[in-house]
């Protein structure tokens, strides 16, 4: 698959895990692609950390104390409400977001999820992250399948942990990936790719019950 | 009631080596022109209490400013990477500087405010920031509690001598309303702080109570943003 369409593949599969009014939490780069995949029928609410159950689009016009969590300017969607910190994590925490979509540096076969530092050269902080994977129904890793040919989806993280035993679901330009208590089970497979050449570009060992479906229509 | 006072008196409350809480997220509800003044205070080695350590280049602007100018000792923070200056100062060890998951954050100050010994999430398990990690408050190291079979964190609360808050309106019974997201950490902050500093673009008689956000008795001082 050419580079600059894996992205929007990768969302577009994503797209289609979420149903009409679904309440859901979109990581910063591919996730936010998402909504533009969603067929007509399906609209979800946007949960933004900073403090919006119902975010909006980016605004024609411009007000500075209504932002989304990267400190760009947003709007609240028709149905939105404006809430405080605590509210927005309460909301998290408290499993009432149905769905997180986030990147990540490192999955494990038991849905471990590192994502937040690497020691010595990235120190961002965890901002949201951890309550998010630690309080949302399902937490979707979306990602590229490797990083320049090393895998990502290992039998343990390597890097420190954003959270523990928290994701659900793999979706990557090579296949869909969904985490059981058995392990990692190969669900989805995109038809570019065989079994041997998604194996190969996992470190984990995947789980094949028969032949994976398509990911693609 | 609340003192409505001007934003140089404000700042001359919060003195050196104070732990200072400081609204906002990313400059959205941030007690800016309060910050401003601190900087210009010269105040130093405190202990900064908020969401972020500020927007990466340009113009200094809130918390970013003192951190900048080297007045903070330590920050307590749940984001750094935007703003670069505060990952150099942290290696170079010039300032502290202790991350805190952003719910968690919220709920520590929230039981700082509210009287709670601390609260239990499962945010942290597992991970740099969980069991015998410092905790923020400086009270020692994180613990596991298992409640009913399921294992939680233990977060205790946190306080701060001041908090700076941001209002979009404030009434002179203290009383404070906010638009949009700038509510984010300010709510919050309002009920754990000894003394409590709201910058507010507007002052007015009366807010409706239906509207008030930050209840005036928690509030008490008011600097109006054109001052």
């Amino acid at each position: 698959m050419e580079k600059g369409m894996i992205k929007g593949f990768i969302a577009k599969r994503a797209a289609k895990e979420f149903k009409d009014g679904d309440f859901v939490n979109l990581g910063i780069g591919l996730p936010t692609m998402i909504p533009s995949y969603l067929p007509d029928d399906v609209h979800v609410i946007l949960e933004a950390e900073l403090g919006m159950a119902g975010a909006g689009t980016k605004p024609e016009i411009n007000d500075f104390n209504v932002c989304d969590a990267g400190g760009s300017s947003s709007s609240v969607a028709v149905g939105g409400a404006f809430i405080d910190s605590a509210t927005s994590f309460g909301l998290i925490r408290g499993g009432h977001v149905n769905a997180t979509v986030l990147g990540a540096l490192q999955v494990d076969e038991k849905g471990n999820l590192a994502n937040w530092i690497i020691p010595g050269k990235m120190v961002p902080g965890m901002g949201g992250a951890m309550d998010l994977c630690a309080g949302a129904k399902k937490v979707i890793v979306t990602m590229e399948h490797t990083q320049k040919g090393a895998p990502k989806i290992l039998k343990e993280c390597t890097l420190p942990l954003t959270t523990q035993t928290c994701v659900t679901k793999i979706i990557t330009e090579m296949c869909v990936i969904d985490v059981t208590p058995e392990g990692l089970e190969l669900v989805e497979i995109n038809p570019e790719f065989t079994v041997e050449q998604v194996q190969a570009a996992t470190e984990a060992t995947l789980i094949v019950k028969g032949e994976p479906k398509s990911m693609v229509d | 009631m609340a003192k409505i006072t001007s934003i140089t008196e404000a700042a001359a409350l919060i003195k050196d080596g104070m732990t200072v809480m400081v609204g906002g997220f990313l400059g959205c509800g941030g007690p800016d022109k309060l910050m401003h003044a601190l900087a210009l205070s010269g105040v130093k080695d405190l202990t900064v209490i908020c969401n972020d350590g500020g927007l990466p280049g340009g113009r200094l602007l809130g918390v970013q400013e003192l951190i900048h100018n080297g007045q903070v000792k330590h920050l307590i923070a749940t984001h750094i990477g935007m703003n670069k200056e505060v990952g150099q100062m942290m290696n170079e060890g010039t300032m502290k500087v202790t991350l805190v998951p952003q719910g968690s954050l919220a709920e520590k100050i929230r039981a700082g405010g509210y009287g709670l010994g601390g609260v239990l999430t499962p945010t942290g398990l597992g991970t740099p920031v969980g069991v015998g990690a410092e905790d923020a408050s400086g009270t020692g190291t994180k613990e596991a509690i298992t409640i009913d079979g399921k294992e939680y964190l233990l977060e205790r609360p946190i306080r701060a001598d001041v908090a700076c808050i941001y209002g979009s309106v404030a009434d002179k019974y203290g009383n404070v309303k906010i638009h949009g997201t700038a509510r984010n950490f300010n709510t919050v902050m309002a009920a754990a702080a000894d003394t409590v500093i709201c910058q507010a673009d507007e002052v007015v008689e009366m807010i409706d109570p239906d509207e008030v956000l930050i209840q005036g008795v928690l509030v008490d001082y008011i600097v109006g943003g054109k001052n």
